[in-house]
């Protein structure tokens, strides 16, 4: 369904070597990782890259120190050292103060499948989410990478962008999206019966589940959370008023995650038939990523038996 | 040789010095609370940087010139605030608020709320990393400023300042110094029986500091040293200073209870009469 593979952390290198041309506050570190996520700048910008080592806790501190002189620090590194690793450093440093330090994490969820739970983004998202002052954002593929960078660098304050890892299928094969913003859903796709809330890689999976379901009759709208904070709370609504419900879908434990905190929501303002897809609160086994959304019910055709499920109730 | 005026200047800092203790002493009286003897620890030192060392304007706290003084260790507040409000940043009748409902004067300090306060401390193992971030940066922008960092000694067991420590000599940031106040004491005890983090001097040698110990008390010897920093090119400074706990309040020194405990309406007498 998908022409185009592409790899999210790519437009990070890209458009960070573009912007830091006319902007001298954008600089970049990482711990040992720049090779995987930003080797084209790390070596464009020789002064403006500081590769501190694999010591994450002292290169988020040494982050907040640069964003105090008004510094656009870009920190990397995979999603899961850099959100547990280094929490207190964000909530303490960066967020408590509000300082504007980017956090880029790669391999988000189980795209590190066959490295195990050490090496898997599991409760990035549920992490980062309980951290007040930071955005937290999960865009679906390249495209939306790019605009999540260009945001982050625009918004005042600090931002967690997760993605995965390796080539990833590109839902916006025109290369562009005409409006995005930090905290507004995309609407992909318009239906009636089932709205699919996603975030992160398992937008493309929504939008494979959506061509399954118009085959057996059921129209669904697809929703591409891209920020997961602040919550599009717009379009969570009007989500909610399609016929059977809403099915979230994040590639994160499910405790904590996307899918509860749209259910806080829901609870308050409009109590909704909701399915959460996501990481069943288990350490996974190991497998490829393909393996493994398969193997925990987060595949396209596990997406469409939910869906179907929620219609059968 | 006359030294008549140098002299002059390090008896009218230990004056000062003594002056922001009976103030320390003093909020913690109104408060009711409050880490009194680490502050009391590290009050020369903190009183020879604000009065004497750091190239600061109190009535423009965010000049771009400006040194930095970073408190990592930031229960030892008492110290800051005093000195901030002394030196001008804030009147002085706000220390009067100190830990009251509602006061930008918490029991750690508050960057966000607090003018001449560099970044939000408390969380130990935290001021050296920030410190290297503000050392890079000012050498990406050509300044010549000088950023200063005060740890506690229990503090340097926190596994982030050896990631920092590496990192200093790494980046060669001859702009950072740090200052370890070094009074053997942590809150269960001692710090050679709770976690041993000695020998600080051959450590951070090791790790490429150029590392000089003094006597945390002599304001002489604080003033001559950081005077002197950086105390070789290329190279961050370690400054181990020896200190004593609760210093200038005799039944507070050296004694690790006196943490975060309160004196009695009498032991407060006993404090002021000392400090007088």
């Amino acid at each position: 369904m998908f022409d185009k593979m592409q790899v999210q952390a790519e437009a990070l290198d890209s458009i960070l070597i573009e912007l830091a041309k006319n902007d001298k506050r954008i600089v970049t570190l990482s711990a040992d990782m720049a090779d995987r996520i930003i080797p084209k700048f790390a070596r464009v910008y020789r002064d403006r890259f500081f590769n501190y080592g694999i010591a994450e806790q002292g290169m988020m501190g040494t982050a907040a120190g640069l964003a105090l002189l008004g510094f656009i620090p870009f920190v990397t590194t995979l999603c899961c050292f850099l959100s547990m690793k280094t929490c207190e450093q964000i909530r303490t440093d960066i967020a408590y103060t509000n300082l504007n330090v980017k956090i880029f994490g790669m391999g988000g969820g189980l795209m590190y499948g066959t490295l195990g739970a050490t090496h898997q983004g599991l409760e990035d998202i549920s992490l980062m989410r309980g951290i007040t002052n930071l955005a937290v954002m999960a865009p679906a593929d390249y495209v939306e990478t790019v605009h999540a960078v260009y945001s982050a660098v625009k918004h005042k304050g600090p931002v967690y962008i997760r993605v995965g890892r390796g080539n990833v299928p590109t839902i916006y094969p025109q290369g562009n999206i005409e409006e995005f913003e930090i905290g507004k859903a995309i609407k992909l796709h318009d239906g009636d019966d089932v709205a699919l809330i996603a975030t992160g890689v398992m937008v493309a999976k929504a939008l494979m589940a959506t061509e399954e379901l118009k085959k057996k009759g059921i129209s669904t709208s697809v929703y591409s959370m891209h920020t997961i904070k602040p919550l599009d709370e717009e379009a969570i609504l009007e989500a909610a008023s399609t016929k059977y419900g809403i099915v979230t879908l994040e590639d994160n434990m499910i405790s904590g995650g996307m899918g509860e905190a749209i259910s806080a929501i829901l609870s308050n303002k409009k109590p909704t038939h909701i399915k959460i897809i996501g990481i069943p609160n288990i350490y996974p086994i190991i497998g490829s990523p393909e393996q493994l959304y398969d193997y925990y019910g987060m595949s396209p055709r596990s997406i469409v038996k939910s869906a179907m499920g929620m219609i059968s109730n | 040789m006359n030294v008549g005026p140098i002299n002059s200047i390090i008896s009218d800092l230990e004056v000062r010095a003594k002056e922001m203790r009976r103030e320390m002493v003093r909020m913690v009286q109104i408060a009711g609370s409050g880490h009194l003897a680490p502050a009391l620890s590290c009050a020369d030192i903190v009183t020879a940087l604000y009065f004497k060392v750091l190239k600061t304007n109190p009535r423009d706290p965010k000049d771009e010139d400006r040194d930095r003084f970073l408190l990592s260790a930031g229960h030892k507040c008492l110290a800051l605030y005093v000195a901030l409000a002394m030196a001008g940043y804030f009147p002085m009748e706000a220390l009067n608020t100190f830990l009251q409902f509602g006061s930008t004067l918490g029991g750690h300090p508050d960057s966000s709320k607090i003018p001449g306060v560099e970044i939000s401390t408390g969380a130990l193992g935290h001021g050296l990393p920030i410190g290297v971030g503000m050392g890079l940066g000012g050498k990406l922008l050509k300044k010549d400023y000088k950023i200063y960092v005060l740890l506690g000694d229990g503090e340097v067991s926190e596994g982030s300042n050896w990631e920092a420590a590496s990192a200093a000599s790494h980046f060669k940031l001859d702009n950072l110094i740090g200052i370890i106040d070094r009074n053997g004491l942590c809150a269960d005890g001692s710090i050679s029986e709770v976690m041993n983090v000695e020998p600080l001097v051959d450590k951070w040698s090791a790790f490429g500091w150029e590392t000089r110990e003094i006597d945390g008390h002599n304001m002489q010897q604080i003033v001559s040293i950081l005077e002197n920093v950086p105390v070789k090119n290329d190279k961050p400074t370690m400054i181990i200073a020896n200190t004593i706990k609760g210093k200038g309040v005799s039944f507070m020194e050296n004694r690790y209870e006196w943490h975060n405990k309160v004196p009695t309406p009498e032991q407060f007498e006993v404090a002021f009469r000392e400090l007088a």
